[in-house]
């Protein structure tokens, strides 16, 4: 029996969203995006947070892991209860570039989320013994973190791309974090969180103007200015020999390789997302296609874009069999060689340029997705704009374009690398291929 | 404290089908969005695996996407991705899904897809050695070279339960995997992967009638196989307490999981729903029982969370299912404090029952997640799909808050009290990698 694959139906367009936003008088920018569907409401809140401090990644991350845990007059269990009756879940997140406050609600409950969020963001409590449990709980984390491969490799890349720069020191050293006192975090959130120039999001079944000017409101005592920070210009990564971390025993080898790319601003942007997608950023790329779905050295490869408001990176992880380490680096340089070196084909690129689309549309067709999205972009000066005219960008990308990008971003010889792995077994193997440092 | 909001209820319109060769079809359109998704569940888990053969409903799964019927090897993923959609699919105890998300363009193509392969996947030799790589890898990555890997859910059931299904390896033993046949795999498919053994969920921007002509016409034609017997996997709970430790080279600190067999989440549903309750009082959050008992008073450890269902879905699983305690802690010679106050906190909440308003913010927050859960159309679509295969009703699901607001704080404190030392599995983790 034969059939044939049926075809695609006239595409529906999405809903046209109801949007609200202001620069409140305090510098805290307010965005509300109207989505209803579920009762529920999606709040991000966004403060930027470098810092080229030697002390700062260690207080950045104690100072979000002890955020919540008492403010105003609310102990620790107390303020996570007040949180839990209206339904809602608040955490906060911190890495090289901002400090995030995400939360989910009963829309019912928003009012009272705000109140509380205004409570956390005035009048932190940095409890001394709060603090001293978390300054624990964070060592074992980092310990358990550095005990995984993946984590090990991605710090020694990182390293590797940025030499001193904060972007390389993200993830804290476990003396500074035992370093750091209740005084320093009081001190980092009196500098640093502050609402000029923050970004706030909500996303969900709400009144976007009510919700602007009850956002405003609540945040009203929320004031003052951070100052701006002095942070060097990234460094441009030099490629350089695969760098080859002994784990004894290790069954698998972890490849991580990067190199700079470029800003969803730059024009060449879209010709980068689709050639990234090509080479391994979905599963139907050829680097899937290749050492998973032909060879089997691998549950799969990834590659992609990462933007960071200093730069963007174009970075390639997998993780593969030991005993085939040698060969999965072999069938790697030849797809990278090849993307870079003869055109890809129209068919790939539409391929690819559909899956873009119909992503984009999925990710930011649920609240949760929409809000993240949103307050990621807000990073770089883009909005729901960005979102909505991004599909057109992708439709006026040629296959030319799409091939320029791979040959100037896919380029073997242009990627700085690390493998973490038993190096009796792999060394060998690696140093067959290609230059490789130990 | 806030007054609790008024706890909403999700509503949707589900309209049910069954074709003449027994598929179940659950539809439920929702306009909010262009986009669709598609879920195919079949009636098998790892539980129905043979002896010998541990990690062959896993391995199975794999063989689903290696080209069916009409499709050759990785057509399947193509077709989806360059419709704009995602896919994936997942094994449990109880059954496996197949499932993608599309533009609602691409509806009809995306009934095709999982018709195809609902007719006849493509099991070769060769797709089955390439599979067998890929999932040892998978394996390698989540398991064997990463610290804490499978624990405790591939460890803990073969302390906590007795019979095969039940205390086996879902993820398989490299031995048991390397001697599967195509011969196995194909006479699986047969005994398991029968239309009427399936439910067929499909959500979101969609006309009811246009969809169900749809199916119809792509999965009509599938001939109609007896659909198996399902076995009663049942265990009683434990008399005696049982230990056991495992060891795992990478983990810099000790762990442990502290098991209890659970009896039928879907006879005895409000019972059940307790024990939901009172893993949500346990460890959501730093108002919780163990939280606040376990890290922040007595510093004993650095997480701790207590969930139902190997996975924490406490919806996923048919009898039995299972609560676990599980922590992280810095200083192995814990242990018996942490078991100690951890017996403590259920018996404070079996004795005293709850503080005021505790299980009311406790119940709301169990409603918001589930609300949360809705808002997706891809797992919007995987829960009605997977309600109407373990419970029957994918109409269940509206219901949950209201049965939820229906239970009584007793209920819980008989759930608190269920959970008594000679019940329990304790499995510790032994870090090899501790420095």
């Amino acid at each position: 029996m034969t059939a044939t694959v049926p075809g695609l139906t006239a595409p529906r367009k999405a809903r046209k969203l109801r949007v609200a936003q202001r620069r409140t008088d305090t510098g805290l920018t307010v965005v509300v995006v109207r989505k209803p569907g579920v009762p529920l409401v999606e709040v991000r809140l966004r403060v930027p947070f470098q810092s080229a401090a030697e002390t700062h990644p260690a207080r950045a991350a104690l100072l979000s892991d002890s955020l919540l845990t008492g403010a105003g007059s609310y102990d620790r269990a107390g303020l996570a209860a007040a949180v839990q009756a209206l339904g809602a879940d608040l955490s906060v997140g911190v890495d090289a570039d901002r400090l995030m406050l995400s939360a989910n609600v009963l829309a019912t409950g928003l009012p009272q989320l705000l109140g509380l969020l205004a409570i956390v963001l005035t009048e932190p409590s940095f409890d001394r013994d709060e603090v001293a449990t978390e300054r624990d709980r964070l060592s074992e984390r980092l310990g358990i973190a550095r005990s995984r491969p993946g984590v090990i490799a991605s710090e020694r890349l990182a390293t590797r791309m940025w030499g001193q720069h904060p972007y390389a020191l993200d993830l804290p050293q476990p003396d500074a974090v035992a370093a750091t006192t209740p005084a320093q975090l009081r001190r980092l959130h009196a500098d640093r969180v502050r609402p000029s120039g923050a970004v706030l999001v909500v996303v969900g079944d709400v009144s976007p103007q009510r919700v602007v000017d009850d956002t405003e409101s609540a945040l009203a005592g929320w004031t003052g200015k951070a100052p701006k920070p002095r942070m060097p210009a990234l460094p441009t990564p030099q490629p350089g020999p695969l760098l080859i971390i002994d784990r004894p025993g290790s069954v698998q080898s972890s490849l991580r390789m990067g190199r700079a790319a470029i800003p969803r601003s730059d024009e060449r942007y879209p010709a980068l997302q689709l050639a990234n997608l090509i080479f391994g950023g979905y599963f139907s790329s050829r680097w899937t296609e290749n050492i998973r779905e032909d060879k089997g050295y691998t549950y799969g490869p990834h590659s992609h874009v990462d933007h960071q408001v200093l730069g963007s990176t174009l970075s390639f992880d997998v993780e593969v069999a030991t005993e085939v380490t040698g060969p999965a680096l072999l069938e790697t340089n030849y797809e990278l060689g090849r993307i870079a070196s003869l055109p890809v084909t129209e068919e790939e690129v539409e391929a690819a340029r559909q899956y873009a689309i119909g992503t984009l549309a999925l990710s930011t067709a649920t609240q949760s997705g929409l809000a993240s999205t949103l307050a990621a972009l807000a990073a770089f000066d883009l909005g729901l704009d960005w979102v909505l005219s991004h599909p057109g960008r992708l439709l006026a990308t040629g296959v030319d374009e799409v091939s320029a990008a791979a040959a100037t971003y896919f380029a073997p010889s242009g990627l700085t690398a690390v493998i973490v792995g038993d190096a009796t077994t792999i060394t060998a193997p690696l140093a067959a291929l290609g230059a490789i440092e130990e | 404290m806030p007054r609790p909001p008024k706890l909403p209820s999700p509503s949707f319109d589900l309209t049910h089908h069954t074709l003449g060769n027994g598929l179940r079809v659950v539809v439920a359109p929702d306009p909010s969005a262009p986009v669709v998704g598609i879920a195919v569940l079949y009636d098998v888990g790892f539980r129905s695996e043979p002896q010998g053969r541990t990690g062959f409903a896993h391995l199975f799964e794999h063989l689903m996407f290696q080209g069916s019927a009409n499709l050759e090897k990785l057509e399947h993923f193509r077709y989806v991705q360059s419709s704009g959609g995602t896919l994936n699919g997942s094994t449990h105890l109880d059954y496996t899904n197949y499932f993608e998300a599309l533009p609602s363009n691409a509806l009809e193509r995306g009934l095709f897809l999982e018709a195809d392969r609902m007719l006849s996947p493509r099991i070769t030799p060769e797709n089955l050695a390439n599979q067998l790589e890929v999932v040892k890898n998978e394996i390698r990555v989540n398991v064997m070279n990463r610290p804490y890997g499978g624990f405790p859910w591939i460890y803990l059931p073969a302390l906590l339960f007795d019979t095969f299904a039940n205390a086996h390896n879902g993820y398989g033993g490299f031995e048991d995997l390397e001697s599967a046949t195509v011969e196995d795999a194909r006479d699986f498919f047969t005994r398991y992967y029968a239309p009427a053994n399936a439910v067929l969920a499909i959500g979101g921007d969609l006309d009811v009638d246009d969809t169900l002509a749809m199916v119809e016409k792509h999965f009509a034609g599938i001939a109609k196989r007896r659909p198996p017997k399902r076995p009663k996997f049942g265990e009683p709970p434990l008399s005696a307490e049982r230990r056991s430790t495992h060891e795992d080279a990478h983990a810099p600190i000790p762990a442990v999981a502290i098991g209890y067999r659970i009896a039928d989440p879907i006879g005895s549903l409000d019972d059940h729903l307790a024990n939901v309750l009172l893993a949500e009082v346990l460890s959501d959050g730093d108002a919780s029982r163990l939280q606040r008992r376990l890290v922040q008073r007595d510093h004993l450890v650095t997480d701790v969370a207590a969930y139902l269902g190997e996975f924490g879905d406490p919806f996923d699983e048919r009898d039995p299912t299972a609560l676990t305690v599980i922590a992280h802690y810095p200083q192995a010679a814990s242990l018996d404090a942490i078991l100690a106050a951890t017996d403590e906190e259920f018996a404070r909440i079996a004795e005293s029952g709850l503080d005021p308003g505790e299980l009311d913010r406790v119940r709301t927050r169990i409603v918001s997640v589930l609300l949360r859960e809705l808002d997706a159309v891809m797992s919007r679509t995987l829960e009605f799909a997977k309600f109407e295969l373990i419970y029957g009703r994918a109409e269940l699901i509206a219901e949950l808050p209201e049965r939820l607001r229906a239970v009584s704080e007793d209920a819980v404190r008989a759930a608190a009290a269920a959970l008594r030392p000679d019940r329990r599995a304790v499995l510790e983790l032994i870090a090899g990698g501790a420095r």
